[in-house]
């Protein structure tokens, strides 16, 4: 695997490094092999999803119970998420979402533009940092920074992982 | 038969313990563990509507030690109902989820929920996998339900079917981060986050 691949490597060491106990995710292919990594590692609990917002009050109760956690989801998920992010704002609990994007380059699916394009304005208007990667050397810096924001500051942290960092998904072979 | 709402409350909580945590759902519920008696384990949600199942499983499996206990109506079960799918692979036995079941939105007017159209709650439970479910009609069943709460191991789901009455609020605590910190306290964790 070449330098420029293992990005998701670099955000699994960052949770195991951050403590993180429980990672909620509902399956994407732009994280299959951060859920791959997670999955394998006894100290980790994976919490697959029926939706995000799911995920959002996952890290509310982890947080009550004294453990940090993490999700894991795709630009479309996180309108699933809006108003239960309101629990973590009333109450600052600290939230660190990953966020893997769609619809923003050479995408062939337009039913991915609409959210993709609104990802980053929604999420500030949830007054939620953003630490946006473009290129793999970005990753471990901006995840880092995400969860001193997230667990330091009991805030929403959020990664996006962009489209070109993540690269085109093959419609046919 | 129908349960009242507030008696049922008051039986299940009746001489807890300091292992059992509540995590009671948004509006009528949060009103009745409320009058049931404050406890700084108690985590009232005055909001995040679908989330109370979902919170109670992050602490479950944060807190293997102790026992979380959601208590939340039917309307707030409906709308996070994909929960109990992720909680019936997870199952911590650690985790109850009760719900008090109405048949109506009782904050917002009465009107009709979907149990009342025919949804059984306790039939989705067990299909996500959740292999103990009751169901609570009289006050035997419920008084099993209440032993049960001092002392489970595995994921327990109930069904307590209540009547559709609104006795007056009881309000809890409304400041979520204080609410959060004194939880917190309680379970001896640190009330600020270290980064």
């Amino acid at each position: 695997m070449n330098a420029s691949m293992d990005w998701p490597d670099r955000l699994f060491e960052t949770i195991k490094r951050a403590g993180i106990r429980q990672v909620g995710y509902v399956p994407d292919a732009g994280h299959a092999r951060l859920i791959d990594r997670c999955r394998a590692d006894p100290d980790i609990r994976d919490v697959v999803l029926t939706t995000e917002e799911e995920g959002v009050a996952l890290a509310a109760g982890a947080w009550l119970g004294g453990e940090r956690s993490a999700l894991l989801m795709q630009s479309s998920g996180l309108g699933n998420c809006v108003n239960m992010l309101s629990l973590m704002r009333t109450c600052r609990f600290p939230l660190l979402m990953l966020i893997t994007m769609r619809g923003e380059w050479e995408e062939f699916n337009p039913w991915q533009e609409p959210m993709g394009s609104i990802v980053e304005p929604v999420l500030k208007l949830c007054e939620a940092e953003v630490y946006r990667a473009n290129a793999p050397d970005e990753v471990a810096g901006a995840a880092e920074r995400a969860v001193q924001v997230a667990f330091g500051d009991e805030r929403i942290a959020t990664v996006v992982l962009s489209q070109q960092l993540i690269g085109k998904k093959v419609w046919t072979k | 038969m129908k349960l009242d709402r507030r008696a049922a409350m008051a039986t299940l909580l009746a001489g807890r313990d300091d292992n059992l945590l509540v995590v009671p759902g948004l509006g009528s519920t949060a009103w009745d563990v409320a009058a049931a008696g404050d406890n700084d384990r108690n985590f009232y949600l005055w909001g995040a509507m679908g989330g109370a199942a979902m919170i109670g499983l992050g602490l479950a499996l944060a807190q293997p030690t102790r026992r979380v206990a959601v208590i939340t109506g039917d309307g707030e079960m409906l709308m996070g109902l994909g929960a109990l799918a992720t909680i019936g692979i997870q199952r911590p036995r650690n985790l109850a989820i009760v719900v008090f079941d109405n048949g109506v939105y009782g904050e917002t007017g009465m009107q009709p929920s979907a149990t009342q159209g025919g949804v059984d709650l306790m039939a989705v439970a067990g299909a996500c996998g959740i292999a103990t479910c009751l169901d609570v009609r009289d006050q035997a069943a419920l008084d099993d339900l209440a032993g049960r709460l001092k002392g489970f191991d595995q994921t327990l789901f109930a069904r307590v079917s209540i009547e559709a009455t609104e006795p007056p609020r009881v309000l809890p605590e409304r400041d979520g981060v204080a609410l959060k910190r004194r939880f917190r306290a309680a379970l001896g964790l640190a009330s600020q986050a270290k980064a």
